[in-house]
């Protein structure tokens, strides 16, 4: 028998309050353990977070590759850990050469991401940090928060093919090398975007919208309320070039803008001033159309307006709307009346008052009018306009901000019609509105919005814009670059872009230059046109004589070059005008009777110049001095040139062509003095064959 | 390690086309035995750009004949292909637009067929992205050295190439081009052809255009020369 108390029974007698414990039971020991370990595991976590971070991985590979490339020195100079940029004035903060270690090319070879060497730019790498043109967020340390968007971190890299904008946040102006971004700017202005939006950019400047909408408030005379019609509902199927969006409306819609269009229109000045009996001849009658064709062939009026080939393709400039299917548009009196002078009906065109005579006129309205697609209307039946659907059409163009572009009357332009766009490549995603399924970023919505507007809601406003994919992304580039962070640039940063100043030539001859329209094409002292050449300095470059009758018959100084001067038909008069002011005005510093040496170009000298010409700079490789032998297609031909440039402007712009024009593709070849005024001795041996402008 | 590196840095090349799922590849109906290319090799694009035209692939069979039905697959480090994988048409060819990658430099895309008799058939195409400096170069180019250099003249933009003598080696003619060496090539655009002996027609720019439009030019060169220009000095390899 047992006596006194079993094994179970001391250990049972725990359980029995006691007084005093001297050893802690099973169960509390497992509690105090698992305590215990989570609180060393807890304690770890972070030091373990640290050691398994990607950075330190990566810094690790890094090594490993440069001591298998260039062993002892790299290893030892580098420095580990976490490493920062921080550029307080540009609100910088960036870990990113963390992992991208060999930004500067330390490593030699090629290598992969993260240690690819930064490719070349014209910037010091320090200078701007990463985040400021990459995105993403630079603080971050990881490689997933870095470069993508998280909950906690909206910001993800942005994508190679908008990396333009982030140039464009200090660069204002067009920039060499960031063509998306020039060509996103440029079309803001040219598709009219800028006429709802405002795009005000860090300096100040707000976008002026580029694409001349022809004013409305005539328009009945102009064309017939079917062709509106066809027109608004589908600007693309009368001219596949059109930059007038497509509004989608619905055949109710379009026959009431229709109808009140016309009942708006008043009429013109042409109307007003035409005598009683106007011509209303029957032109494709008389018209010859060969004889016409070649008439609109030899007047250029391609240079600024585009016709559909047989093929489908566009030939022609952009400047002027495209004519392929103008017969099933213009109607035939008003045609005739612009042909006469566009200005009277519509005072800021940028086509020119042609001086054409009445045959001339019946030849190319007849031609025009020749172009025509009868399928565009046949279909368009429209119900007579009564006082409602002018009411109706009057309430959908004011809410459709058709006024905002173009001039129509009784309806003023909307002011904040659209949303402010000076800071949408920073708008926080959490007031953006996406569509299902959509990927959370701001350059996906600004892809979407304007690839299909409408596909954010049937009701928005925003009409469809007739836009390649490539147009989509560099307008996207450009409004990318409208950031809060440019906004809180040092001012010292911003580059402008350049400002056209608005110049107008004065007196009887700056009349008549604003009438011929000639700043559409030609450029004068920072305003105008770059079609044609700069005309700043024209009085110093040319010959009176030769100006004179270029004038009257303008030959083309390039004979490979499809856009040429129109021939105006002016009057002797007008001629005199022109050119005395040509010559007096448009003068270049510096050019006077004492710059050259008369004397000293003899001869002698020509003989020299020729030989420069030919054998030390192969100057024929551009330009003709001879058309039997040379075949220099490129630049002006010189054959003549003695004729119609004066021997100092030669011999300034041998020197230094980007002086004169800057841009000029002309290179300057260093030459020396005696060089330069030998060759000018020798262009003036070059004079044209016949009296007249080179051929 | 590698394995992983390797991963990684795939991650951070793509980081705008990590799709969340990949569309499945349809099932091809025949097979072919060897894939060629049609068109599409060869571009320029800037970094990140679709190329200006597709790419065109053609299968054909056993018989020299081309195959409809037959899968072609596309890849290509950092390039985005739409559809990466496609079925040869009735003509027995796949086309896929291509979008190159965020680097500049060269991109190796690869077509691939699976073979009837299991294994597969592949290409490879080159294509190249220019980065900011090389896009300046280009700018430059077609600025000012086009209008003798380009072979093909347009009355948009004429070119003087056919009637010079001696006429400009083409910038993708790697076999001349690559054996230039930089300073020489720095020469001659700044100083005109007569520094290298050459033809007069050829100007100096060194007066016209800034040095560091000069070295985009070169940087651009560079990246057009067919067979790739390498740069001279230590190489590693793979
Ligand atoms: C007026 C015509 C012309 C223009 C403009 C021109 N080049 Fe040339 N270039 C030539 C000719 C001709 C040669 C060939 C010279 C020879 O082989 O003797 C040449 C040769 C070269 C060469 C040497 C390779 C070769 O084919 O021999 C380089 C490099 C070159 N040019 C670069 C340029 C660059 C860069 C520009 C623009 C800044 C430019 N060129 C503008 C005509 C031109």
């Amino acid at each position: 028998m047992v006596v006194g108390p079993s094994l179970e029974e001391l250990l049972n007698s725990n359980d029995q309050p006691g007084p005093l414990r001297s050893r802690p039971s099973g169960r509390e020991l497992a509690i105090f353990g698992a305590v215990s370990l989570v609180l060393v595991v807890s304690l770890a976590i972070a030091p373990a977070k640290n050691y398994f971070s990607d950075w330190r991985h990566l810094q690790k590979a890094y090594l490993k590759l440069a001591n298998d490339r260039q062993g002892g020195t790299l290893v030892r100079n580098f420095h580990g850990g976490i490493r920062q940029t921080w550029i307080p004035s540009l609100g910088v903060v960036d870990r990113c050469e963390t992992c991208h270690v060999n930004q500067n090319g330390a490593l030699l070879g090629s290598a992969g991401q993260p240690f690819r060497k930064h490719p070349p730019i014209p910037h010091d790498l320090g200078q701007f940090g990463c985040v400021l043109c990459h995105r993403g967020q630079g603080a971050a340390t990881s490689v997933e928060e870095a470069h993508h968007t998280t909950e906690a971190w909206e910001q993800p890299l942005l994508p190679a093919r908008y990396l333009d904008s982030s140039c464009g946040q200090c660069h204002l102006g067009a920039l060499p090398g960031a063509p998306r971004l020039n060509e996103g700017r440029r079309l803001l202005s040219a598709m009219g975007c800028v006429h709802c939006h405002v795009v005000a950019q860090p300096d100040g400047n707000v976008m002026k919208p580029d694409d001349n909408p022809p004013p409305l408030v005539h328009i009945a005379e102009k064309t017939s309320r079917e062709w509106i019609f066809a027109w608004i509902k589908n600007p693309q199927a009368y001219a596949a070039s059109a930059t007038m969006p497509n509004f989608q409306l619905s055949d109710q819609d379009a026959a009431d803008i229709s109808a009140f269009l016309i009942a708006q229109s008043t009429p013109s000045a042409a109307v007003k001033n035409a005598p009683p009996t106007a011509p209303s001849a029957q032109p494709a009658a008389t018209a010859n159309p060969t004889e016409a064709a070649t008439l609109y062939g030899s007047l250029f009026c391609s240079s600024c307006h585009a016709v559909q080939n047989a093929a489908g393709n566009l030939v022609g400039g952009n400047f002027g709307p495209e004519l392929t299917r103008v017969g099933s548009k213009a109607n035939p009196d008003w045609l005739r009346r612009w042909l006469k002078d566009p200005g009277q009906y519509e005072p800021d065109t940028r086509m020119p008052h042609y001086r054409f005579d009445e045959k001339q006129i019946t030849m190319l309205s007849g031609f025009l009018l020749a172009k025509k697609d009868d399928d565009l209307l046949s279909k368009v039946h429209l119900p007579a306009a009564n006082a409602d659907s002018v009411v109706r059409g009057k309430k959908l163009v004011t809410e459709s901000g058709c006024a905002a572009c173009h001039q129509i009357n009784g309806v003023n332009p909307p002011q904040n019609f659209a949303p402010d766009l000076s800071r949408v490549g920073s708008r926080a995603l959490s007031q953006i509105v996406f569509v299902p399924g959509m990927k959370h970023n701001v350059h996906d919505y600004i892809t979407a919005k304007i690839h299909d507007p409408r596909s954010f809601g049937p009701a928005l406003k925003m009409p469809k814009f007739n836009v390649t994919d490539e147009q989509i992304v560099a307008l996207t580039t450009a409004l990318l670059a409208q950031t809060d962070r440019a906004n809180g640039l040092p001012h010292e940063l911003l580059l402008s872009a350049e400002r056209k100043p608005d110049y107008h030539p004065g007196g009887d001859a700056g009349k008549l230059m604003e009438d011929l329209r000639c700043l559409s094409c030609h450029s004068i002292n920072g305003h105008g046109g770059d079609m044609a050449p700069d005309l700043t300095r024209e009085g110093s470059s040319v010959q009176r004589a030769w100006l004179e009758e270029f004038m009257k018959n303008p030959n083309t100084l390039r004979p490979a070059l499809i856009r040429r001067m129109p021939k105006f038909n002016l009057g002797p008069a007008e001629i005199k005008t022109i050119s005395d002011y040509i010559l007096s005005a448009y003068q270049a510093p510096g050019f006077d009777s004492q710059t050259l040496d008369a004397h000293a170009m003899d001869t002698d000298a020509a003989a020299r110049g020729k030989q420069l010409f030919y054998s030390k700079y192969g100057c024929q490789a551009c330009h003709i001095a001879d058309y039997k032998n040379d075949k220099g297609y490129v630049g002006p031909a010189l054959a003549g040139v003695g004729n119609r440039l004066t021997p100092v402007w030669m011999y300034k712009w041998l020197k230094d062509p980007n002086a004169l024009r800057p841009g000029t593709l002309m290179p300057n070849l260093n030459l020396k003095d005696d060089e330069a005024r030998d060759l000018a001795a020798f262009l003036m041996t070059l004079k044209a064959k016949q009296n007249g402008g080179a051929k | 390690m590698r394995l992983q590196l390797a991963l990684l840095s795939s991650a951070l090349l793509l980081p705008g086309c990590s799709r969340s799922s990949a569309p499945k590849p349809p099932a091809p109906t025949a097979y072919g035995i060897q894939i060629a290319e049609v068109s599409g090799g060869k571009q320029v694009a800037a970094v990140g750009s679709a190329l200006p035209q597709p790419v065109v692939m053609q299968v054909n069979g056993a018989d020299g004949n081309p195959v409809a039905g037959a899968l072609v697959s596309f890849r290509g480090e950092g390039v985005d292909f739409n559809p990466a994988q496609a079925l040869s048409d009735a003509s027995g060819q796949a086309t896929a637009a291509v979008r190159l990658g965020s680097a500049p430099g060269d991109y190796q895309i690869v077509a691939e067929t699976p073979k009837s008799g299991g294994g597969s058939a592949a290409v490879t195409l080159r294509e190249t992205a220019l980065g900011y400096e090389q896009k300046l170069g280009s700018e430059v180019n077609d600025k000012y050295c086009n209008r003798c250099h380009d072979n093909e003249s347009t009355p948009e933009r004429v070119s003087n190439f056919d009637n010079l003598s001696p006429a400009p080696h083409l910038y993708t003619d790697g076999a001349t081009y690559n054996r230039i060496s930089d300073a020489d090539l720095l020469n001659i655009i700044a100083r005109g052809g007569p520094a290298l002996g050459k033809s007069p027609q050829m100007p100096a720019y060194g007066s016209t255009l800034k040095p560091a439009e000069i070295k985009a030019l070169i940087s651009y060169i560079r990246a057009m020369a067919d067979p790739p220009y390498q740069t001279p000095g230590v190489k590693y390899g793979k």
